[in-house]
């Protein structure tokens, strides 16, 4: 197992930046996402660890050595797609043990390792049996079991649950990070799906046109957010933006919202009047039948423990707050809101960056 | 509109029992859906109310007329698929009036361009009608798939899976655009998911089925907190229920027949144990923001939990386990209720 580092990796196609001057480190046994729409870069930065894709620029380190230029077979990389390409005229023995019989590994081992990595991922049973007729999460363990058989130094996964149905994407994903536990193995992940990210990963880095734009623990990019493309990507539903023009001060605790006052963490930077957003996840939102910012309700959506209110201020801006599903509110009432001081982000419209703040700044939770 | 009443409706198909012995009433103004997994008979369901299936035994009543043996063109219901299909040669517009421009029903032109107009601003789609069908996101696309059924006033609107070929966020923002245009039509509508959170959030009624039977039937609330066996306890809700052995939490008190203790993630309580009565360990705990995860090892079996991030619990610390409104379900997975 190895750390992965990449410094300043650049690829274009033609004229298109895939991937720009992109530098981070994947620590040896972390579980690392790379999150981001489509064509966000994600699977090119992959692809270029694993040794599928020559960067234009840049260096790749895998556990010290420089294997930038080097050919994905010299990487000893276990590389798991979207689609488990498995040989269907071979049974999942076969299907297994294929990457262990090209490297020439003698017979009596083979069987030992097979049996090893379908005891790990709980599918010996299914080892006589034809791939064809497997369910296709049987044959994404198959596949996961061709990956890790090797036990190579770092495993590269693109969106390896994206052909599953729903339920049994959650399955999987509970089952990857067991197995993740198991091997702790160096894991390069890419997914466009935040949920997966945030339930699996040890850290995420997202990504947008080519650039990591944050990188972190899950929660940590979840409470704080360093733009808004981050606070919109990461959580269900995502962050609540409330548009409003103000100014800011370094110390100042509150801000005025028209008729209301929202108490906010301590500002660490200032700005003169400009467009701003406040920042508010849905759990943050309360509602407060007396509260000077009103709203007038729209919809609300049973979850069981939770709902989902949807809300439309009378400034236009919709938000979503998530509370206890015995508060009863009917779509047309009017209501007020007030929101959880100390979780507040602040961001400057234009830029959409978050502004420095007692919360932006305060130390990283374990 | 119309209520729409199947009663001990069965469709056999070869060998296999797609709906058996189904009754089911969509009162007027309703949204029905239907929850079950793949295969549960949940379209043919839909097909036998369209009439593009003929039941083997029951009837299908629409208000008070008999409807089991009339060809779907007469049935007056309006269907939408998963798989929206749009003409991709014609506009929005024209796709949206296509329904009402069919020969067998010759509304007025004028008549055309009210209600195709009226029905794209309930859909705000009105500044699309001069694009191509093609020309649109795959979000614009279902809207238009939903307005073409919308634009015509059937007694009841079939919808299967609509949303199902949206990404998360679509979904999320259509569920809520659908629940508030039912509302405002005052449309009926049969509604089939596998999605436990569209069936939730959306749903008057809810009916639970599973191999063609209907297992129960309720409003989300009812089915949530009251479910009649494991099946439905653990369709529901995510993360889904935690179905135990009774043995494993002997200090919680029980009925006699019980076999399976049921606890919603969020009716079990954790504390980090101090003077050595703990029950299980943190194995993994999983960060969603809003909330964590807790996975904690009782013995064999994974038992998860919902927490504050904040709460201070680590993984491999040793928790003590109490259960707040616990289910009992017997040997065959029926609840045993305690009064």
């Amino acid at each position: 197992m190895a750390e992965i580092r990449v410094e300043n990796l650049h690829k274009t196609f033609g004229d298109v930046v895939a991937v720009r001057d992109s530098t981070f480190t994947v620590p040896n046994g972390d579980f690392f996402c790379l999150l981001g729409p489509s064509g966000c870069g994600k699977t090119t930065t992959l692809r270029m660890v694993a040794g599928l894709e020559l960067p234009t620029s840049g260096r790749i380190l895998l556990g010290g050595d420089d294997v930038t230029f080097k050919p994905a077979a010299q990487r000893d990389i276990a590389f798991v797609f979207q689609l488990f390409a498995l040989y269907p005229h071979m049974n999942v023995f076969s299907n297994i043990a294929y990457p262990l019989r090209c490297q020439g590994t003698p017979k009596g081992e083979i069987k030992g390792r097979v049996e090893e990595a379908a005891r790990t991922l709980r599918i010996s049973h299914l080892l006589p049996r034809s791939v064809s007729g497997l369910s296709s999460g049987d044959r994404q363990r198959v596949a996961l079991g061709r990956a890790i058989v090797r036990k190579p130094l770092a495993f590269m996964l693109d969106e390896p649950l994206g052909a599953l149905d729903a339920e049994m994407r959650e399955v999987m994903c509970g089952e990857l990070r067991a197995l993740h536990d198991r091997l702790h193995a160096t894991t390069v992940y890419v997914t466009h799906d935040q949920i997966e990210a945030m339930s699996m990963a040890d850290t995420i880095a997202i990504m947008r046109d080519g650039i990591v734009e944050q990188l972190g623990p899950p929660q940590e990019l979840y409470d704080r957010p360093a733009t808004m493309y981050v606070a919109d990507f990461i959580g269900s539903p995502p962050m609540n933006f409330i548009p409003f023009r103000g100014a800011l001060a370094p110390g100042d605790r509150s801000l005025r919202i028209g008729p209301a006052v929202v108490e906010v963490p301590e500002a660490r930077e200032g700005t003169a009047e400009t467009d701003l957003v406040l920042g508010a996840r849905p759990e943050d939102v309360q509602l407060s039948a007396s509260a000077a910012l009103r709203a007038e309700v729209i919809e609300a959506e049973y979850l069981g423990t939770t709902q989902i209110v949807t809300l439309s201020t009378a400034q236009g801006t919709r938000l979503k707050a998530r509370t206890r599903s015995e508060i009863t509110v009917r779509p047309g009432e009017s209501t007020g809101l007030t929101f959880r001081p100390d979780k507040l982000s602040v961001f400057d419209k234009s830029s959409g960056r978050a502004l420095r703040s007692a919360l932006h700044e305060g130390a990283p939770r374990g | 509109m119309a209520e729409v009443v199947l009663d001990g409706v069965s469709k056999r198909f070869g060998h296999i029992q797609a709906v058996a012995d189904l009754t089911l009433r969509v009162a007027e103004g309703e949204i029905l859906v239907l929850l079950g997994p793949t295969g549960a008979g949940k379209t043919t369901t839909l097909r036998l109310v369209a009439g593009l299936e003929r039941p083997d035994a029951g009837t299908v009543r629409m208000g008070d007329r008999d409807i089991t043996l009339e060809p779907p063109s007469s049935r007056d219901v309006a269907f939408v698929f998963q798989q929206y299909s749009l003409y991709p040669h014609m506009t929005v517009f024209e796709n949206l009036a296509f329904p009402l421009r069919s020969p067998a029903r010759r509304v007025p032109e004028p008549q055309v361009r009210a209600r195709v107009q009226e029905i794209a601003e309930l859909l705000h789609i009105e500044d699309k009608l001069t694009k191509r069908a093609t020309q649109l996101s795959g979000g614009q696309m279902q809207r238009v798939a939903i307005g073409r059924a919308l634009v015509r006033s059937p007694s009841i609107y079939l919808m299967d899976e609509p949303l199902s070929s949206l990404d998360a966020k679509l979904r999320a923002e259509m569920r809520v655009e659908l629940k508030r245009i039912q509302r405002e039509l005052g449309a009926t509508i049969l509604y089939v998911t596998h999605d436990q959170t569209e069936a939730m959030t959306m749903a008057s009624t809810i009916g639970v089925i599973d191999r063609g039977c209907l297992v129960q039937l309720g409003s989300p609330r009812e089915i949530y907190e009251d479910p009649v066996n494991t099946h439905v306890a653990a369709r529901l809700g995510s993360p889904s229920v935690n179905l135990v052995p009774r043995g494993l939490f002997p200090h919680v008190p029980a009925p006699d027949q019980t076999v399976t203790i049921g606890a919603r993630t969020e009716h079990v309580i954790i504390k980090k144990s101090t003077n050595g009565s703990a029950h299980g360990r943190v194995k993994w705990i999983e960060h969603l923001g809003d909330q964590s995860h807790l996975h904690v090892t009782v013995a064999d079996t994974d038992v998860v939990t919902l927490g504050d991030p904040d709460s201070g619990l680590a993984v491999g610390d040793e928790v003590a386990i109490d259960m707040v409104k616990p289910l009992f379900f017997d040997a065959g997975g029926e609840r045993v209720r305690t009064s």
